[in-house]
């Protein structure tokens, strides 16, 4: 029995036994539901095993918005919680537990496996290649963020979410002050997931360097292909400065080493700074490829070219370096001189400037453009001022001797939240309202789909922006309640509701997807939009083999050229195809890796020691393995272009 | 598969070519890991609370074999490269395999070095000092352990099917590998044990 303690709940409440109990009941309504409808094999052998960039994509996707809803329960929790002075809904320590997992769980398992989601399926097709340089990398990469992401999930009902924030700041995140488990969870959890994502960066370099189509030389690729190189680069880089930052924070609570202590010369301080060195960069790997997602959108539904191209590119590569150069910003008030915060302020603002030219490189490409009003055009354009607002708040946080006036306090919350929704959220929705006929062969519906925009875009302005008032009021983040005397009780009220404003628009969303999926027509072609790059010169939905034979191409709108300038895609003649094959042992190698954490936060070295083993056997197994892909003839081909309705490509 | 018999094996095919630019990524990665152990380091390496300094506990002898195994496993696997260019199939399995006992060799003297430490008293645990110190020869160790592993794999693919475009291709992917723990270790070298004796 006594071994079994170690899984109770560290605080729990009836809300969370509660969850409990749904969390059991949904896990076997989903066996039987899979069962019933006799769905396993089509399970097992379509997806799980799948090495596929495209239905990898799709996965990554549907796990995004999984833990979208999960985050965004918890946001829920946080506003209703601070709605009114007082209020007694969660106690101090769940609401610790509840911005954490808020936090970790909409950056690293929402945000970012949506925008590699997106470039998992968008990405090969932008440059005419038949998957990545790696599939079966990417597959691993995908458990392996899947199972980190169940992980951190299960935290909160066997041994305790982590509560130290999601920058996990020591000593808050030591045994000492947070003696439950969860911190523990905190590490494997990312550091599994982000073992993955490395894997992702390395796999997309490759692919983008040496898989392009003929023609397409690097300053001739679209816009978003050039933002997920970079934001790659940004992850090899970034990442892992995270493992050992996690690694040494691992060896802190279950070794007892004094990295981060104050005794014995720990210096707490070097997990703030370890984690910003991989922290910052980590916002801009979230934003740059929602540039790149801009960039298209705004570049098709204008109906011009994408004013700037050069600028656009070199403005990327220049955020990639100052990423590294800003980390400090962070804390600027936890005691540098004045000279160190200068020189860090200074990189900080400097950053306005290619995104200043950013902004006005997609307001240049509006200007006398044919513009169509869509959903993801909509979002484009709301992003274009929100986006600007949460920058400059960005640049009054990034002057140091001001700095002192907002850390720590609403503010920052409202900046934040301010650059990644209207940036990253609103991008990846616009992407995926854009693509969605890319993936699946008929359109999400506009008119819901523009119900659940302004909803969006409402609840957000209504949710946030009180926030910058309560904030320089000196509300401070992270506080579980404050007295009705503060006055900040009206504004708080008001962010619940534009959260609830915002809850409705996911909801429709979802069910946008339903409404389309039963009624919107299937006979969409395969150029809905009008669009200008390459990914929309083959089908919808896209062949195995993404394209029949391989484009040549000669500028960064590839399908623009072949409609309006006769340029020849496709100008030979079908060849058999080589694919690889598909495989199990990723997703056995992330539920290895799933044992492997979940041993080591209870430190129960039986289970890690096995695991670790099985692990190793399935390294062992590939290497040994001769697998040599399969082909596809020129008659499958053929009949299958033929089945799409388009011979001639 | 398309074989390119202009280029070297480990080049010759299209998969290989991506596989080797896919490693060199990879050790990109890699030196930003051994980088943020290294900036790590030097921020503890004062930082000795009432443990030992480095002064007090690096032994020159240990240091210096492990250091002259390690170049010469370097050098030794760079001949074996050299000799499946050639294809001279048995001089280069031979030289992998003294590359592996090198490498053997190496990690022997790395356990009786740890163990030094243990009994001198300094322990993951004594101060932020040890406790880098470890962490970083520790990851560089684990490397090799994996890299004897992985290079044992290779000898056995080689013994079994022979210098085929694949295996010439994870050889040579190997022998990346191991220059670079080898490059990692000259900088250990120099800034830790060197440093930590002036």
């Amino acid at each position: 029995m006594e071994f079994f303690e170690r899984f109770a709940i560290y605080h729990p409440s009836p809300l969370i036994y509660a969850s409990m109990v749904a969390i059991g009941l949904v896990s076997i309504a989903i066996v039987v539901g899979i069962t019933y409808f006799k769905k396993w094999g089509y399970l097992w052998n379509e997806w799980l095993t799948t090495v596929d960039h495209k239905k990898i994509g799709i996965m990554y996707i549907i796990s995004a918005l999984l833990m979208l809803f999960r985050g965004g329960a918890d946001a829920i929790m946080m506003r209703l919680q601070t709605a009114v002075p007082d209020n007694s809904f969660l106690d101090a320590q769940h609401y610790n537990e509840v911005f954490t997992t808020h936090g970790v769980v909409m950056i690293m398992f929402m945000a970012m496996p949506f925008i590699i989601g997106l470039m998992n399926f968008i990405v090969p097709l932008q440059i005419g290649a038949r998957d990545v340089a790696f599939p079966r990398l990417n597959a691993i990469s995908f458990w392996l963020f899947f199972f980190g992401a169940m992980l951190f999930n299960v935290s909160f009902v066997i041994g305790g979410s982590p509560d130290a924030g999601w920058t996990n700041y020591y000593p808050l995140a030591s045994n000492e002050f947070s003696p439950s488990v969860g911190v523990n969870y905190y590490n494997w959890a990312l550091q599994i997931s982000g073992i993955g994502t490395l894997m992702t960066g390395i796999n997309f370099i490759a692919t983008i360097l040496k898989m392009r189509a003929p023609g397409m030389k690097l300053m001739k690729m679209p816009m978003f292909t050039w933002a997920s190189l970079l934001t790659n680069v940004i992850i090899v880089f970034a990442f892992p400065v995270l493992t050992i930052a996690l690694l040494m924070g691992t060896f802190d609570r279950q070794f007892g080493t004094n990295f981060f202590t104050s005794m014995n010369g720990g210096m707490d301080m070097m997990w703030a700074n370890l984690f910003w060195i991989w922290g910052h960069p980590e916002v801009y790997i979230l934003i740059l490829p929602a540039f790149g997602i801009y960039s298209e959108i705004i570049s098709t539904f204008s109906e011009r070219n994408l004013y700037g191209y050069k600028s656009m590119v070199w403005s990327m590569v220049l955020i990639s370096l100052f990423s590294f150069t800003v980390w400090l910003h962070h804390f600027f008030t936890m005691g540098q001189n004045a000279f160190t915060n200068s020189i860090f302020s200074i990189t900080t603002i400097a950053i306005a400037i290619p995104t200043g030219i950013k902004i006005f490189n997609w307001l240049l490409t509006m200007w006398k453009g044919k513009i169509r009003f869509t959903v993801p055009m909509l979002y484009s354009i709301a992003f274009i001022p929100l986006f600007t607002i949460g920058g400059a708040t960005g640049v009054m946080l990034g002057i140091a001797s001001a700095d002192y006036q907002y850390h720590n306090t609403m503010f920052l919350v409202a900046h934040f939240h301010n650059v990644i929704i209207p940036g990253v959220v609103f991008a990846v929705l616009a992407g995926f309202t854009y693509w969605w006929p890319k993936m699946f062969g008929f359109m999400l519906n506009e008119k819901i789909g523009k119900w659940a925009f302004w909803f969006l875009t409402i609840g957000f302005c209504l949710a946030f922006f009180p926030m910058y008032v309560t904030g320089l009021d000196g509300q401070a983040r992270r506080m579980y309640t404050y007295s009705e005397a503060t006055g900040f009780g009206p504004l708080n009220m008001l962010s619940f509701f534009g959260a609830g404003l915002m809850a409705i628009a996911f909801a429709l969303i979802v069910y946008n997807v339903y409404y389309s999926f039963r009624h919107s027509p299937r006979n969409v072609g395969d150029d809905p939009w009008n669009a200008r790059s390459l990914e929309w010169a083959t089908h919808n939905p896209v062949p195995e083999y993404n394209f029949a034979v391989t484009p040549e191409v000669k500028s960064s709108q590839a399908f623009w050229d072949q409609k309006k300038h006769g340029h020849k895609l496709f100008d030979k003649e079908y060849e058999e195809i080589h694919m690889p094959n598909k495989s199990g042992v990723p997703f056995i190698m992330g539920v290895l890796f799933s044992i492997f954490g979940f041993s080591f936060i209870f430190a129960i070295w039986i289970g890690v020691i096995l695991s670790a083993i099985g692990i190793f056997a399935c390294m062992i197994h590939r290497t040994f393995e001769q697998v040599h892909g399969f082909h596809i003839s020129v008659k499958e081909i053929k009949e299958t272009e033929e089945k799409f309705g388009g011979a001639d490509k | 598969m398309k074989i390119d018999h202009s280029q070297p094996l480990e080049y010759s095919t299209e998969q290989n070519r991506l596989n080797i630019l896919g490693f060199w990524i990879f050790l990109g990665a890699e030196i930003m890991l051994f980088a943020t152990l290294f900036t790590s380091y030097f921020v503890y390496e004062d930082r000795i609370g009432s443990g030992p300094s480095g002064a007090d506990i690096f032994e020159i002898t240990p240091v210096l074999i492990e250091t002259i195994i390690l170049l010469t496993s370097s050098f030794t696997i760079g001949l074996a490269v050299h000799a499946m260019r050639i294809n001279r199939t048995k001089a280069m399995t031979v030289f992998l395999g003294i590359t592996l006992l090198l490498g053997a060799a190496f990690l022997a003297t790395e356990i009786y070095e740890f163990n030094h430490y243990y009994h001198v008293g300094a322990t993951l645990q004594t101060s932020g000092f040890t406790g880098i110190l470890l962490t970083t020869l520790g990851t560089h160790g684990a490397h090799v352990t994996l890299g004897l592993f992985w290079g044992t794999m290779i000898l056995m693919q080689i013994k079994k099917r022979g210098l085929t475009p694949q295996i010439a291709n994870k050889s040579f992917i190997f022998s990346l590998y191991w220059h670079f723990l080898d490059v990692v270790w000259i900088f250990i070298f120099s800034f830790i044990y060197l440093k930590g004796m002036m």
